[in-house]
């Protein structure tokens, strides 16, 4: 999208000058924001207080989604830690807003320096943790992250931040700050975590200015990862995915790019965290438990690995799902069948068998036929991913040698 | 006193992550793939046995093996289903799969017998031992649990070493492709492997829940990471790694615990297996790889 | 292949939600008309705090059913709508978002205290009133809209440690809790304040766990039983506890048990051992084998509409709630065809001026922070059962 400026001036010029990649951004881009106009144009005519008040949790959600991708799909590597940075995000940013609540009068402008925060912790930490586990790679990789995650959480339970006449108190494991302070004062009470934001933001609670600030986090965050990914590092990233030995022959830093991935994905975290504090005006340690990256992960996996389009997708939906009345009924067997569409996602994307059958069925299926063409190139990527998969010979210890 | 019954507590729960730990090595092992729902067939383990005894007033020694039989057949049954299909996929899909069985058995458990906590009944009935004029005790299910735990691991080193099966299980994971040409079924082999970790998390579930004893449908996935730590730090694919790994593990939690603060004890663990990934990724015994292109 | 199965996927369920979002806003349209009180809440209904959302929505319906067959409120009839939240702080303000939709004129929930917290903020931008029946922690009632039928849990800790001041229980105690619940930690860090002040018994020994750390507690009892506590706090929920109570009796440990509210439920856990559990005190406003009318006609009640469930703390609150509403809006005379904020605003005054007979407590009274007061109860597990404590 940034190499188009050379085109013509009109707009049609520079979509026609386009690649196929910028174009189909352009493409997501606008579709979220068509979305966001319907969205507007709904809840104006019918004021539905549930919708109005799950699109925040959407955009974060969308925000989660399409930055744990950017590790899934595009590093090729798992992450399981994916909400300890949502959660270092929000409770950073949220620590921001409450000590700046009186001397930074402008809420826009308190907030925008809280994104700013939450972003920035969000993806130092991220760089932190990175720089220690992204040697290894694979399971170990997954297993790695789930461990700091939690190591993260368990920090964060242990601590208690108080801010007392321009003064801050940190007390850690044994809470010796809290007493007798008043409940505005105290900014981070181990597991209770933080509560009574919302005070600090009435005006957007009221106006529910939310959505838009929201929406304007989801536009920032595609148009950061389409420019990423259609930069020269993301091509390099996608090269280590590919084939990381032909990469690194070719002179690709290795661990550069993929601490840089890495990085940018845990400070976009860090950012739906900010979204998820200010929006909820609370949140407690106990909730960005491995369950809510898994969660993440269902997403990512449904929208497909590496689709962005689809990660915004499946984030919307499986958001507002659970809250419509259609599926409220359900909800008992919400993970029962979330955890079968994950197996039966891999088994049909990946064995031969079950794309057999696919096919078949897709001859019938009229529908289907349309995207003929398309579907065999596909096919044939796919074939040629899992050769590549077969011959690269997946170890640990590769690069101690 | 303190110090010695910290350790002896430490040395029981690392041998229950010492025999959680040889399922995962040896599927590790051979299919390499992280089998994530390992811990979660323990937990299924727990609830069989306790529905067995329980509901169905059933003998110990008979529940005993109806859920050994149940965990072995659950165990080929996921592999056939889920894992066999995918054998020529990308890690990460087999991974992901290997997450959505866990999720699947820990939700199917959740739905059927609902989220409260369950109090298993231990099967274990050893007296204590009361050393030092009762200022130690060790517990008969401490006992039971350390021989169980050796006699496991030397059984499963001479099956390994001294059978057919065990033999072809070595060549399977050495080379899959040169194993198929010599004439053994890989397939069947790496089936055997599932059933015998399964067997081996059922034994796991016996031991685990008779001394910890609320069974939910959450019990299995911490044990089962942590056991998974344990066979990373032991070196994965080795099973007097998994021995070693087991009780250092187990020792430090207990220690952490004791002697740091209940509360990190966990985060301990945790950062202790990070920083010997990063000192030496294959773990105390593993083997290295030469990575061929 | 993929792909093109994908956007199936993608575009029916797309179609789906366009098609809901435009058939709630035609649900919106025949506003209905407001000739009953629409009482809403959340709670976990699902996961692993399930037992108590239940019990509340069990409770309050029973509570509804009654107040209805005898005539409503002011003559007015009620609604109930109870949403599951997960014991999730996001699906509660959702929840919360949903019952806005159905026409919420009071709300009596959240039930956990985290989601409680969360929903609080909502309701009192919205100036709708709120009663929680179960959660416990401080920061619930922050906003003046806010009232708890619980006792608060430094109230809890604070009363704990009076009483086994005041009734010479024991010279060292231990306590084992679980600092990643703001339950746990609250009412500890009240008790160990009291105990300080009051200098009758020393804490020997403080031990805690988190909810990925509580199978193994012998470290903790190792320590407590060094240390030569003769009486364990546990300000913990029943499922630790009775693992705790197991373990200290397998190593020969055998102290007195002091537990607060979250101990009630002990005796349901399946297939746990109740000998164990002979002699553990703890201080519930409820018993469900109290004597009195009320209680019997209330667990009847309960035990027929849940399978012979019997209640716990939980529901005997929201039962209460439920009378405590319905008082309220009599002495207020409220009628639903008000605003919220006239209810809310009306309901606050009339709360504070309120004494009520109820399950959990004789004479509850309450205070403009939206704290109650009523006295503290101790009950004892004796033979099995929980009776009356009398020294």
């Amino acid at each position: 999208m940034s190499k188009t400026n050379t085109a013509g001036n009109s707009l049609a010029g520079k979509f026609k000058n386009m690649n196929k990649a910028s174009k189909n951004n352009m493409l997501t881009l606008s579709l979220v924001i068509l979305f966001f106009v319907i969205f507007k144009i709904i809840t104006t005519v019918g004021s539905s207080e549930s919708l109005i008040g799950i699109f925040p949790m959407i955009c974060y959600y969308i925000i989660l989604a399409v930055s744990l991708n950017l590790v899934v799909g595009f590093l090729g590597e798992l992450s399981l830690g994916h909400a300890a940075f949502m959660c270092v995000g929000a409770f950073s940013s949220g620590m921001f807003s409450k000590i700046f609540a009186d001397t930074i009068s402008n809420d826009w402008l308190r907030f925008l320096l809280a994104v700013v925060v939450g972003t920035l912790v969000g993806g130092i930490v991220g760089i932190l943790v990175g720089s220690l586990v992204l040697r290894l790679r694979g399971d170990y990789l997954a297993v790695v992250t789930l461990a700091f995650g939690e190591v993260i959480r368990s920090l964060l339970n242990n601590l208690y931040i108080v801010f007392n006449d321009g003064k801050l108190k940190v007390s850690f494991i044994e809470n010796t700050v809290t007493e007798g302070v008043s409940v505005e004062n105290v900014i981070i009470k181990g597991a209770t975590g933080m509560t009574k934001l919302v005070s600090v933001y009435k005006d957007f609670h009221r106006n529910n200015t939310f959505i838009i600030l929201g929406m304007i986090l989801v536009v920032v965050t595609l148009l950061i990862v389409f420019n990423f990914i259609n930069s020269r590092s993301g091509r390099a990233v996608m090269a280590i995915r590919d084939n990381r030995i032909a990469a690194e022959a070719s002179g690709i830093n290795i661990t550069k790019y993929r601490l840089m991935i890495y990085g940018l994905s845990s400070a976009l975290a860090g950012m739906a965290g900010v979204l998820y504090i200010h929006f909820l005006g609370m949140a407690e340690p106990v909730s960005f438990d491995y369950n809510f990256s898994i969660e993440i992960l269902v997403i990512v996996v449904l929208g497909g690995i590496g689709s962005i389009r689809g990660s915004i997708i499946a984030a919307a939906i499986l958001t507002w799902l659970p809250t419509s009345s259609l599926f409220m009924n359900f909800d008992k067997y919400r993970m029962l069948i979330y955890s079968i569409v994950l197996i039966v996602m891999m088994l049909f994307t990946w064995n031969p068998k079950c794309k057999e059958i696919l096919k078949k069925l897709s001859v019938k299926n009229l529908i289907l036929k349309i995207f003929k063409k398309k579907k065999e190139t596909v096919e044939e990527t796919v074939e040629v991913e899992s050769k590549t998969a077969e011959t690269v010979v997946e170890t640990a210890d590769k690069e101690v040698q | 006193m303190k110090f010695i019954s910290a350790l002896i507590n430490g040395v029981n729960l690392g041998s229950i992550y010492a025999i959680i730990a040889l399922g995962y090595t040896m599927v590790y092992g051979i299919a390499k793939m992280l089998n994530f729902a390992h811990g979660d067939v323990i937990m299924i383990g727990g609830y069989i046995t306790f529905e067995f005894v329980y509901a169905l007033q059933g003998n110990i020694w008979v529940a005993m093996l109806v859920t050994v039989l149940a965990c072995t057949v659950l165990g080929i049954v996921v592999e056939k289903i889920a894992y066999k299909p995918l054998r020529k996929a990308s890690p990460l899909a087999v991974l992901i799969t290997a997450i959505g069985v866990s999720y699947f058995l820990q939700n199917i458990i959740l739905v059927i017998k609902g989220s409260d906590t369950k109090k298993y009944e231990s099967v274990i009935n050893v007296p204590n031992l009361v050393l030092a004029d009762g200022e130690l005790i060790i517990k008969g299910t401490t006992i039971v649990t350390i021989v169980t735990c050796l006699v496991i691991m030397v059984g499963l080193t001479l099956f390994i070493n001294k059978t057919k099966t065990g033999r072809s299980m070595l060549a399977v994971s050495e080379d899959k492709g040169a194993a198929q040409l010599m004439g053994i079924n890989v397939n069947r082999t790496i089936s055997i492997t599932f059933a015998i970790g399964s067997a081996l998390a059922a034994i796991a579930s016996f031991l685990y829940f008779s001394a910890y004893d609320s069974l939910t449908p959450m019990s299995g996935s911490m044990p089962g990471i942590k056991a998974f730590i344990a066979a990373v730090f032991g070196g994965i694919g080795s099973i007097p790694g998994a021995l070693i790994g087991g009780i250092t593990l187990g020792v430090i939690e207990i220690f952490a615990g004791t002697y740091i603060s209940t509360n990190m004890s966990e985060a301990i663990v945790f950062l202790v297996l990070i920083l010997m990934l990063n000192i030496k990724p294959t773990g105390i015994l593993g083997k290295k790889f030469k990575e061929k292109v | 292949m993929k792909k093109s199965l994908r956007k199936l996927f993608c575009l029916g369920l797309a179609v789906t939600l366009v098609a809901t979002a435009f058939s709630a806003c035609g649900q919106k349209e025949e506003t209905k008309a407001k000739d009953k009180f629409y009482i809403g809440g959340t709670g976990p209904l699902t996961g692993g705090a399930a037992i108590y959302g239940n019990a509340v929505k069990n409770a309050a319906e029973i509570a509804v059913e009654e107040i209805n067959a005898a005539g409503g409120i002011n003559g007015y009839q009620v609604e109930f709508k109870f949403v599951d939240d997960e014991h999730n702080a996001e699906k509660a303000v959702s929840g919360y978002n949903i019952l806005k939709d159905w026409g919420i004129q009071i709300m009596m929930g959240s039930v956990t205290s985290g989601p409680c917290t969360a929903v609080a903020d909502k309701t009192n931008l919205d100036s709708v009133f709120q009663l929680t029946p179960s959660g416990s922690s401080t920061d619930c009632i922050v906003n003046d809209n806010v009232f708890q039928v619980c006792f608060s849990d430094p109230n809890q800790g604070s009363a704990s440690a009076k009483y086994i001041a005041e009734n010479g229980l024991a010279e060292k105690v231990a306590v084992i809790y679980d600092s990643s619940t703001n339950y746990s930690s609250g009412i500890y860090e009240t008790f160990k304040k009291q105990a300080e002040e009051d200098k009758k018994f020393e804490i020997a020994y403080t031990g805690s766990f988190t909810t990925t750390t509580n199978t193994d507690f012998s470290v903790q009892l190792n320590a407590a039983k060094d240390a030569g506590a003769t009486l364990v706090f546990l300000p913990i929920y029943y499922s630790e506890a009775s693992t705790i109570l197991t373990q200290a009796n397998e190593m020969g440990y055998e102290p007195t048990f002091f537990g607060c509210d979250g101990l009630d439920g002990i005796l349901g856990v399946e297939n746990f051992d109740t000998t164990l559990a002979e002699d553990v005190l703890l201080l519930t406003p409820f018993a469900a084998d109290a004597t009195d009318d009320k209680t019997k006609a209330f667990v009847a009640k309960y035990k027929e509409k849940c399978n012979n469930e019997i209640p716990n703390q939980f529901a005997a609150d929201a039962y209460d709630a439920m009378y405590i509403l319905k008082e309220a809006i009599e002495d207020a005379k409220i009628t639903p065809a008000m605003t919220n904020e006239q209810i809310c605003e009306k309901l606050m005054g009339a709360i504070v001026k309120l004494s009520f007979d109820g399950l959990t407590g004789e004479d509850m009274t309450w205070v403009a922070t939206g704290e109650v007061n009523k006295a503290p109860k101790a009950v004892v597990i004796k033979d099995g059962v929980y009776v009356s404590y009398t020294k």
